[in-house]
């Protein structure tokens, strides 16, 4: 039985056209997948389903949910409609809780706008739907705070609401893409799971090819605001028609073409290295240090590419502040060049190594034009203005984009041109060792490909030496040769990346790499 | 918008003329006329004459002038002083510098701050240069704490990390990077203080502590426009109105700068 049937939706926002023609259906107990890159519209559909959309949008077209008309039905009858036939869980579980209210009674919230039957009602069956979302008050009490929980439990407070009423349908908007992987896998699995149970309705939005066919039945792949191929979710394996789909699988798994790390002199050596927060102060005196690294020991060679996988916590980014010295470490060494790295090194051995970082929105000062970003390191290596000029322009050649890019500001460009530009501020100064944290997460797949595919092309022209910083094994897998896993401070596992992703010793690298979402392996791919 | 417009015509018509009256006013506003005293407004006088035959519009205008430059002075010692304290504090967010600087703000902040003015204009002499500088150290800890709280977060930003890992130190991020994105911060935080500036002088003014006769100034106008306010009430509801009307054209162009030029306030509409 058809549940949701969107039929020739069009939708422009102050005359823009956002969604062009979008058809899709969904039956009760189906897992729908939608899957599209930053732009796409696959977020503006579900919002346009539960007509939760800016006061700027017009939508034609039928949008049929449990046999009423969506778009003709005013804001009190939506009102009744959402929370009760259709439940929403969002990317952000940080901020998608009131951080003031209990989450007992935040779920009970949701329960008695529509059936108020008490508070003592509402609280039983607030109850009865964490459960559901494997949060069981006996373990964790109605009455802790969103604050109390982690990332992972309070998605699932979120969950709990979106189906303390059972929808007959619940959309996923991005649900795991905040969380780490071992969490993600426990949510993609609870999402299913409930969505059998019941006989509900999933509509699971990613940018991520692999999270959605491990679990959709259906799968909708969109480009700018159109559906451009759906079917069942073996068209992933059995071939898919669409050269945007094409292209976008064969960007999921890209591995960029690259010349093994050739053994040179180590470069950077680190010896057991502990960095301790100190605890905060509290009217009994300090709380006890939180030690984020802990012993970490390890080498870089010249013209290698090293990865540091972990999950969030586990002290990767203490780590690189601690090597690109801006932080002091409590114990052991790091040395680069042979001289030691500490929060007072000199201008030549910082220039010796750059940072790019995670999100292409924050790394620039948007008041600055590209030409001055980019030449920013040559405070540590200071030329004289036409040579700064020159090289500038080399850099932005090298990471492929124009010369004249430079009087241009940073809002002017898209997230990948800005990765670009991140990478062509690290290169400026000619360093030996680039830092990578998290370089390529924030990126579409297809951008991200490309991103790769430059990156290993300047280590191949440059003889740069990397160390890649992610949580993304697929990542991982393509750029490094060498891996390092690390947990609570620690690391647990070394060795080539090829021999640590297929043959894992640790069983924390077991647990991460049997987490990972993987794209299946069908015939043709 | 039509708030912003509306605030902008107001302070455009203060400061036009007060700019006027540099070279021309209707009359001039050290002659007496005593013949011609306590006229209610005629075409010859449009806002009337006071008890020495002075014409009132004359006097605003030139009283304008009085309230600008202590307000504008004002607001140049709290920024020139406040801001960079509170980019000082950010910089060194957490250390001892920041509490010093930071505590020193509280107690300012703890004492009325006309009262305060009052005093040091009692203490010194009254005189519109001690009232600039009552008024402009009350100024300081504004700024330094707006300053302190938008830097603040900025320091957390990737872009201020890449600076630093281009070895640029405090004072220079403070310079480069901070200071341009606080800015539009700053300028709407002006405009406020600058009306409540204006204020504060109309105010010392009216007690007899800031510009002293023969030069006009609102607040006195309004001083001795009291005993005369039965059967001359021309000579209150004018510097009063000026007043008023400044202080909202200030307040609601701060307003409509704040939205302009606060990128999220843009968005959500």
């Amino acid at each position: 039985m058809t549940l949701l049937a969107i039929d020739n939706l069009h939708m422009a926002i102050a005359g823009h056209p956002v969604l062009r023609g979008v058809s899709l259906e969904l039956a009760a107990g189906e897992v729908l997948g939608v899957i599209g890159e930053s732009g796409s519209g696959k977020s503006m559909t579900a919002f346009a389903v539960m007509q939760l959309l800016p006061d700027a949008a017009r939508c034609s077209g039928r949008i049929t949910l449990a046999g009423r008309d969506m778009l003709a039905l005013d804001e009190p009858a939506l009102c009744a409609m959402r929370g009760r036939y259709v439940g929403m869980v969002f990317q952000e579980p940080m901020t998608a809780l009131n951080p003031l209210q209990t989450i007992g009674d935040q779920v009970a919230e949701t329960i008695r706008i529509h059936d108020d039957r008490g508070q003592d009602d509402a609280l039983r069956r607030a109850a009865d739907a964490l459960t559901r979302a494997e949060l069981p008050p006996e373990r964790f009490p109605m009455t802790r705070y969103p604050h109390e929980l982690s990332g992972g439990q309070r998605q699932r407070v979120v969950i709990a609401m979106a189906i303390a009423l059972r929808p007959r349908l619940l959309i996923a908007d991005e649900p795991t893409t905040a969380l780490d992987v071992t969490t993600q896998a426990q949510i993609l699995s609870l999402l299913a799971r409930l969505a059998r149970e019941d006989g509900m309705g999933l509509m699971l939005i990613s940018h991520d090819l692999a999270v959605v066919a491990g679990l959709a039945d259906r799968i909708a792949i969109m480009q700018a605001g159109q559906v451009v191929e759906q079917g069942p979710v073996s068209l992933l394996t059995r071939g898919l028609t669409h050269p945007y789909s094409r292209a976008l699988l064969a960007a999921s798994t890209h591995q960029p073409a690259r010349d093994g790390g050739d053994d040179g002199d180590v470069i950077l050596r680190v010896r057991d290295v502990v960095r301790d927060y100190p605890g905060r102060r509290t009217l009994r005196g300090r709380a006890p240090a939180f030690r984020a690294v802990d012993g970490v020991s390890f080498d870089i060679r010249r013209g290698e590419s090293l990865g540091l996988v972990g999950e969030s916590g586990c002290g990767k980014s203490t780590l690189t502040r601690a090597i690109l010295g801006l932080e002091p470490v409590q114990r052991g060494s790091i040395t680069f060049r042979g001289q030691a790295v500490h929060p007072a090194m000199g201008n030549d051995l910082r220039a010796g190594m750059q940072v790019v970082f995670q999100d292409p929105y924050g790394s620039f000062n948007p008041r600055w034009r590209v030409d001055r970003l980019v030449a920013e390191p040559f405070h540590l290596a200071p030329v004289a203005p036409d040579v700064a000029r020159h090289r500038v322009a080399e850099a932005l050649e090298a990471v492929g984009l124009r010369a004249s890019d430079m009087q241009k500001y940073i809002h002017e460009f898209s997230g990948g041109q800005r990765q670009r530009i991140a990478i062509a501020r690290a290169l400026v100064t000619r360093p030996d060792l680039i830092l990578l944290d998290e370089a390529v997460s924030a990126l579409d797949v297809s951008v991200r490909a490309q991103v790769l595919d430059l990156l290993a092309d300047l280590s191949d022209r440059l003889g740069l030496t990397y160390l890649f910083i992610s949580h993304d094994l697929t990542v991982v897998r393509a750029i490094t040769d060498r891996v390092m896993v690390m947990q609570a401070g620690r690391i647990v596992e070394t060795g080539p990346t090829a021999q640590v992703l297929t043959a894992p010793q640790h069983p924390y690298t077991r647990a991460l790499i049997a987490a990972a979402p993987t794209l299946p392996t069908g015939d043709a791919a | 918008m039509i708030a912003f417009r509306l605030g902008l015509f107001l302070v455009l018509v203060v400061l036009g003329a007060a700019a006027v009256s540099l070279v021309w006013v209707p009359q001039d506003v050290g002659a007496m006329a005593i013949a011609n005293k306590l006229k209610p407004p005629t075409l010859a006088h449009p806002m009337g004459t006071d008890h020495f035959g002075r014409d009132v519009l004359s006097m605003i205008m030139v009283g304008a002038r009085t309230s600008i430059a202590v307000a504008l002075v004002a607001v140049g010692i709290g920024m020139g002083v406040g801001v960079p304290l509170g980019l000082a504090a950010a910089a060194n967010r957490g250390g001892w510098l920041d509490e010093i600087i930071m505590r020193g703000n509280d107690l300012v902040f703890a004492f009325p701050s006309l009262v305060i003015a009052i005093l040091i204009t009692a203490t010194f002499g009254p005189s519109a240069v001690n009232a600039i500088l009552a008024i402009g150290i009350f100024n300081i800890p504004v700024f330094a704490r707006v300053t302190r709280g938008a830097a603040l977060s900025l320091w957390t930003r990737d872009w201020v990390m890449a600076a630093r890992v281009a070895g640029k130190g405090r004072v220079r991020i403070s310079v480069e990077h901070i200071l341009p994105n606080v800015a539009n911060l700053l300028i709407v935080q002006g405009t406020i203080q600058f009306s409540l500036g204006i204020l504060a002088e109309a105010g010392l003014s009216y007690v007899g502590l800031g510009a002293q006769p023969p030069t006009p100034s609102w607040g006195r106008m309004l001083a001795e426009s009291q005993t005369m306010i039965s059967f001359a009430p021309h000579l209150a509801i004018f510097p009063g109105l000026a007043i008023l009307f400044t202080v909202l054209g200030l307040n609601l162009l701060g307003d409509g700068l704040r939205d302009a030029l606060d990128p999220r306030l843009r968005r959500s509409r």
